[in-house]
């Protein structure tokens, strides 16, 4: 298989204006990915499909990530004043990223038989229906488990044929993988407004800390 | 005049259909015995033929991602059990497999050896009970079944020697695996594989050439090679359609390249030759487990660098696949450096394989429907997570 490089450079020759970033990996398993921008995303995978030398024809894997926001602490040597001379002071500067939503493609080459080639999207924010291109017309496979990211994310593809919730019921209306979800305070039973249940509603409404788990990661 | 018996085997195959031109709108499932599992499929009839088919499932969705998520790598460990519940060990090793491509572990030669007699015996568990299964769901009631199920049995009963399980085994663990097992285990092994060729004939004999099942099965479900493809099938569904893509031999991962075995090819992607793929593959499970189980080397069966408690792998995502007797099985994971996955994912083989389920329904009619959905070979456990 060629280089992610070269992927990279072919497909942004084959459509002038095209810009693809890398996304490092910087675990063992050596899995960078590409990030394609949403507006060309179908041409680029049309292209690493058609392509004779590339021959993604099978895509394995569908799914979605969320990234909270996140404030990023670094240590940074500042030349301040102080008393009236220069001194190089260490500060902590926040950085602040802002979350967003991510639908991840693992391809592979039967005809070939090379892969993984990691490709991703991303949603501008996390907000509720936001939306992305639906690759299933150009891989079948994507079909249930755009779905699936459809119902447990929220994420609404564009183009895609039948664009249902697939394993939670139809007339739920939350999106349990999605990080900052809560859980029902009772399984069991629907609650009626009595006094105690209603505190126990307040409470449930009520903001929590954010979220940690995503404060390790640095890498951007 | 009526037709004669001659004229009427001579007709194409009957084709019914209303004399109003309605569709009828039929709910097959949840509760339908062949459907394996909590399953349901709405089916819009014409006459007998299908013109509609959309698979309803989640019946069994318990979010088993977001229960990983919160939980310790290890934690996980013993869930995976209960994706696919027929094939516990493999679903271990894939899982186990993509924690040690994330953390870059490497896992001793007498573990990779364990691994593959493990998933080998876990394909002949799977791909008898699923022929067992197929000939129930054709109306060969109980027999077939019972006779797969005795092989079974004995596959089982090792599992539980050597695990403790039967079916929830737990086994593999990151850089290994939780036991070695002694020689009476591999001799009481051997006896089983040495038996099972003569199972398999009789059984081969009893079923591939017999008339009714032919009829049934033959230019049923076709599924092209183009299709399989685009629509993510894999396992003996893809071969069956003539496609040579078996992981084992792709990827090479485990011990694999070491051992001599051919990966059966069909030719017409119907349900006979998804069938009969099962039987041929169970054969070259039988080669690999005779050189597997003669080849096994003495050693350590875990790697006693990697600290199972507290297991954190560093920054980063990988992700792993195995050939697992329904397909391709792959676990997607992100760690963020700290003891729980960021992101877990489970990529079941049983769901993908049931995405093109309507179009090899179509035009077929409703009784066919029970024997693709049978050859599909689904487990609902694994296709809810």
């Amino acid at each position: 298989m060629e280089s992610l490089e070269e992927i990279k450079t072919r497909i942004e020759a084959a459509r002038p204006g095209l810009v693809i970033a890398i996304i490092p990996n910087p675990g063992p398993a050596n899995q960078p990915a590409l990030l394609l921008p949403n507006e060309y995303a179908a041409a680029a995978a049309r292209f690493l499909r058609d392509d004779p030398a590339l021959c993604f024809d099978y895509c394995s894997n569908v799914t979605g990530v969320d990234w909270l926001d996140r404030t990023v602490k670094k240590k940074v040597k500042v030349k301040k004043l102080v008393e009236g001379e220069e001194k190089e002071v260490e500060e902590t500067q926040e950085e602040f990223f802002a979350g967003y939503l991510e639908a991840v493609y693992h391809l592979y080459s039967i005809a070939r038989k090379h892969g993984p080639l990691v490709v991703r999207l991303r949603t501008s924010d996390r907000s509720l229906g936001v939306r992305l291109p639906s690759l299933t017309p150009i891989w079948r496979s994507a079909e249930f488990q755009e779905r699936e990211i459809f119902d447990l994310y929220g994420i609404h593809f564009d183009g895609h044929p039948d664009l249902r919730r697939i394993l939670m019921w139809d007339e739920f209306t939350d999106h349990p993988m999605r990080k900052d979800y809560r859980e029902p305070d009772d399984y069991e039973y629907e609650p009626t407004a009595h006094d105690d249940v209603l505190v126990r509603a307040k409470e449930h409404a009520a903001p929590r800390p954010p979220l940690d788990g995503a404060e390790a990661i640095t890498s951007e | 005049m009526t037709a004669g018996f001659h004229e009427l085997a001579q007709a194409p195959p009957r084709r019914t259909s209303r004399f109003d031109g309605e569709l009828l709108e039929v709910s097959m499932g949840p509760q339908h015995p062949s459907t394996h599992g909590v399953f349901r499929m709405n089916v819009a009839l014409d006459g007998e033929i299908v013109r509609k088919l959309k698979p309803v499932f989640g019946y069994l969705h318990r979010n088993h991602e977001k229960i990983a998520e919160g939980t310790s790598y290890l934690g996980s460990m013993p869930y995976t059990d209960r994706l696919d519940y027929f094939c516990s060990m493999t679903n271990n090793w894939a899982y186990a497999l993509s924690v040690e491509k994330l953390a870059g572990i490497e896992v001793p030669e007498r573990a990779e050896y364990v691994r593959v007699i493990l998933a080998e015996l876990t394909r002949l568990v799977n791909h008898t009970s699923l022929l067992g299964f197929l000939l129930s769901d054709m109306g060969a009631w109980g027999t077939p079944l019972m006779y797969a199920f005795r092989e079974r049995e004995k596959v089982l009963d090792l599992f539980e020697s050597l695990s403790g399980s039967r079916m929830m085994c737990d086994y593999m663990r990151f850089g290994g695996c939780r036991v070695d097992p002694s020689t009476e285990w591999m001799a009481e092994a051997q006896k089983i594989v040495d038996g099972f060729p003569r199972f398999l004939d009789e059984f081969e004999k009893l079923i591939t050439t017999n008339e009714i099942l032919i009829a049934r099965t033959q230019e049923v479900g076709n599924l092209s090679a183009e299709l399989a493809i685009n629509a993510g099938v894999t396992g003996p569904g893809l071969r069956a359609s003539g496609v040579n893509y078996d992981i084992r031999k792709v990827d090479g991962y485990g011990v694999y390249p070491r051992f001599k075995f051919r990966v059966p090819l069909g030719d017409h992607g119907d349900c006979y030759d998804r069938l009969m793929m099962r039987v041929l593959e169970l054969r070259e499970s039988l080669t690999i487990l005779h050189q597997a189980m003669k080849q096994l080397p003495e050693g350590p069966i875990q790697n006693p660098k990697i600290k199972i408690r507290a297991f954190k792998p560093p920054l980063g995502e990988a992700y792993g696949r195995i050939e697992a007797p329904k397909g391709e099985l792959g676990f997607y994971l992100i760690s963020d450096g700290t003891g729980t996955p960021y992101r877990y994912r489970v990529r079941p083989p049983s769901l993908i394989n049931l995405t093109i389920l309507e179009d090899m329904c179509l035009g077929q009619t409703v009784a066919d429907v029970m024997v693709i959905l049978g050859s599909i070979d689904i487990v609902m456990g694994e296709v809810d997570r």
